[in-house]
């Protein structure tokens, strides 16, 4: 597996972050949507070149991540610790080789890099590293650390009367931890309106749907009674991701449920407990990658 | 593979496997043995324990401070849990359930912490365990048991469910041979020399045992007769073994698959320098790991035969 060659030439055209904030909703949606399908291919290589990988929830969570980093976010991949750049935090930090994806096609790390994911020395480990990794904010892959991080960012940022705002994406399995729960009733309890927590919710987690293990349901009730402004958005749908991450603030936390599927874009790994993170074989992967291609 | 704990001649094996056949047979025999586990029955081995005794695992999901303290509360309700998650979630996330809810309280509760060490090698130092041994260490009333082969492995799920004890097991994940003689049993909080020798004592732990003795092979052939001793117990320590090895090789070695700070080699070295104090080297992980798998890690923080070669001729040097 690990010596399989990667079927994409890398670095591929860097995309710079914000490019389609500007552009008429009708073609962001499209624009967005092609980033999102180049980068599932990616995903896939780069996990299939790797032999391991997160392949479930990085797809489910790619569109979130193209919205994030191509329409929203206000990061420069030029000066990546810039004092009043956007703060993103990919709570499930499982999920890296989504993050190390777009990264690159942003341009803060270089293309090549993802052919030597997880290899012997390579910047690029199972879970991402920020002191190795220009645009990682934080050293998550412990479920449950994203949001008490993102909640002390909200609130430097207030303390320094600065406008970035912050952003967590977290797994829905991985609310069950606790500490989320501490974090949440912080932001409520101190109105931290530019905080923006994003659930991918995609029902499943490691061993099995969540409703089956530790039910979150009703979910979005519980984020209003921690004192959070909730809106649910079909994760997949470019356009209404990027209108719940741009709305207004109104004196809240948000919280976006983005109702997505694990697996996304891949008929046989969809909703599928067991490409959490199952490796693709080389005729799985070829599969994948005609079908990412139609 | 330059080490001689992986030569091919050897069988490998994955200790989860025995651990989950054994916690199987023996909740067969116990019907108060429950598992416990965080979404992890798939890395814990459970499935086929889930599917014989479905009601009898209680998996909480991603939520191990909670899963200790259900853990006592079924203890205090008469089961016996046997707790499985990776051991660095097992211990760093519920460290102070575990030592209030667990030790203090002193529910016989069996924590199976799963793939300890560098064995989750590419997913990086979030999921390294090489901070348990000292952490758990600290807590008084805990028994740490470090299996070093599959046969230890069931030695110790079998003592643990009647030891009426706070027990952690350690599971390794990382590939083993078999190192204990046949029929020679785990005697719970005393070490087993495995090889004899007067020149310098290697004392290993899991993992490391295999390579120990594949260190005295080498060391045997540059003229240097090395003893070897199998830690299995890491607390209660046993200290007649390290005062005699101490006494009777004047130099000892200590290797662990965990940080070198307060584990496995500061244990030994307390007994050292309080009753027979001699020269010692402790081999373990120094620092974070960079990337890589486990074979790589191992090498790279020096924790195999040329490792434990290197620190015994240093110490003959002296
Ligand atoms: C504290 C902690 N416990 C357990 C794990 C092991 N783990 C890794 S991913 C995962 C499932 C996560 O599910 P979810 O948050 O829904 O992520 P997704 O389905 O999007 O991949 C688990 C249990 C972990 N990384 N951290």
């Amino acid at each position: 597996m690990s010596d399989s060659p990667m079927t994409q030439p890398f670095p591929f055209a860097v995309v710079p972050p914000q490019t389609f904030a500007a552009v008429p909703s009708s073609q962001r949606a499209q624009m967005l949507a092609l980033q999102s399908r180049e980068m599932r291919k990616t995903i896939l290589q780069t996990i299939a070149h790797a032999g391991l990988g997160h392949i479930g929830g990085d797809l489910s969570v790619i569109d979130i991540l193209a919205t994030l980093f191509f329409a929203v976010l206000r990061v420069d991949p030029d000066h990546p610790q810039a004092p009043d750049r956007d703060r993103f935090i990919l709570s499930k930090g499982h999920c890296a080789v989504s993050l190390y994806t777009v990264l690159a096609r942003a341009g803060f790390i270089p293309g090549a890099w993802l052919a030597d994911f997880a290899k012997p020395m390579s910047p690029l480990s199972g879970h991402p590293n920020r002191n190795k990794v220009p645009g990682v904010e934080s050293c998550t892959g412990p479920l449950g650390h994203g949001l008490p991080v993102g909640v002390g960012c909200a609130i430097a940022a207030r303390m320094s009367g600065a406008s970035w705002r912050t952003f967590v994406v977290l797994g829905d399995g991985e609310l069950q931890e606790g500490s989320n729960w501490e974090a949440a009733m912080a932001a409520g309890h101190r109105h931290l309106s530019n905080l923006v927590a994003v659930i991918d919710r995609n029902r499943l987690q490691m061993g099995a749907r969540t409703e089956d293990t530790n039910g979150l349901e009703p979910l979005a009730d519980k984020w209003r009674a921690f004192g959070w402004a909730v809106m649910e958005v079909d994760g997949h749908d470019h356009e209404a991701l990027y209108q719940a991450f741009t709305a207004a603030p109104d004196g809240k936390p948000r919280c976006v449920i983005a109702n997505t599927v694990k697996g996304k874009g891949v008929s046989f790994m969809e909703d599928r407990a067991e490409w959490h993170h199952k490796v693709p074989n080389a005729g799985q992967l070829e599969q994948a990658i005609v079908e990412l291609s139609k | 593979m330059k080490d001689g704990a992986s030569s091919h001649d050897s069988q490998m094996f994955d200790c989860r496997v025995a651990f989950a056949d054994e916690l199987t047979h023996l909740a067969r025999e116990n019907e108060k043995i429950v598992a416990v586990c965080n979404d992890s029955v798939g890395s814990s081995n459970l499935g086929a324990f889930q599917k014989e005794f479905p009601d009898r695992l209680i998996n909480v999901g991603i939520a191990e401070q909670n899963m200790i303290g259900v853990s006592a509360g079924l203890s205090n309700g008469g089961f016996i849990p046997f707790v499985c998650a990776a051991t660095p979630f097992l211990t760093g996330r519920a460290l102070e359930q575990i030592k209030a809810d667990i030790a203090y309280s002193g529910y016989p509760v069996v924590l199976c912490g799963m793939s300890p060490g560098l064995a989750y090698g590419e997913l990086g130092p979030t999921h390294h365990s090489v901070e348990d041994l000292p952490w758990l260490r600290a807590i008084a009333g805990l028994t740490l048991i470090v299996p070093a082969d599959p046969t230890q492995t069931r030695d110790a799920v079998r003592w643990a469910a009647t030891a009426n004890v706070p027990v952690f097991l350690r599971i390794g994940r990382t590939k083993v041979p078999e190192v204990t003689p046949r029929g020679m049993p785990l005697r719970v909080g005393q070490a087993d020399q495995l090889r004899d020798g007067s020149d310098v004592t290697v004392i290993a732990t899991g993992v490391m045992v295999a390579r120990a003795l594949a260190a005295a092979e080498a060391l045997a052939k540059i003229g240097i007769k090395a003893r070897i001793i199998n830690m299995s117990t890491v607390q209660p320590i046993d200290k007649e073994t390290i005062i005699r090895a101490a006494r009777e090789t004047g130099r000892i070695v200590t290797v662990e698959e965990a940080v070198v700070r307060g584990g496995l080699g500061s244990a030994v070295a307390e007994v050292v320098v309080q009753e027979h104090p001699v020269p010692m080297r402790l081999l373990g992980v120094t620092d974070f790991a960079p990337t890589g798998n486990v074979e790589f890690l191992l090498d790279y923080f020096k924790l195999n035969s040329d490792g434990i070669v290197g620190a015994a001729i240093d110490l003959m040097r002296r």
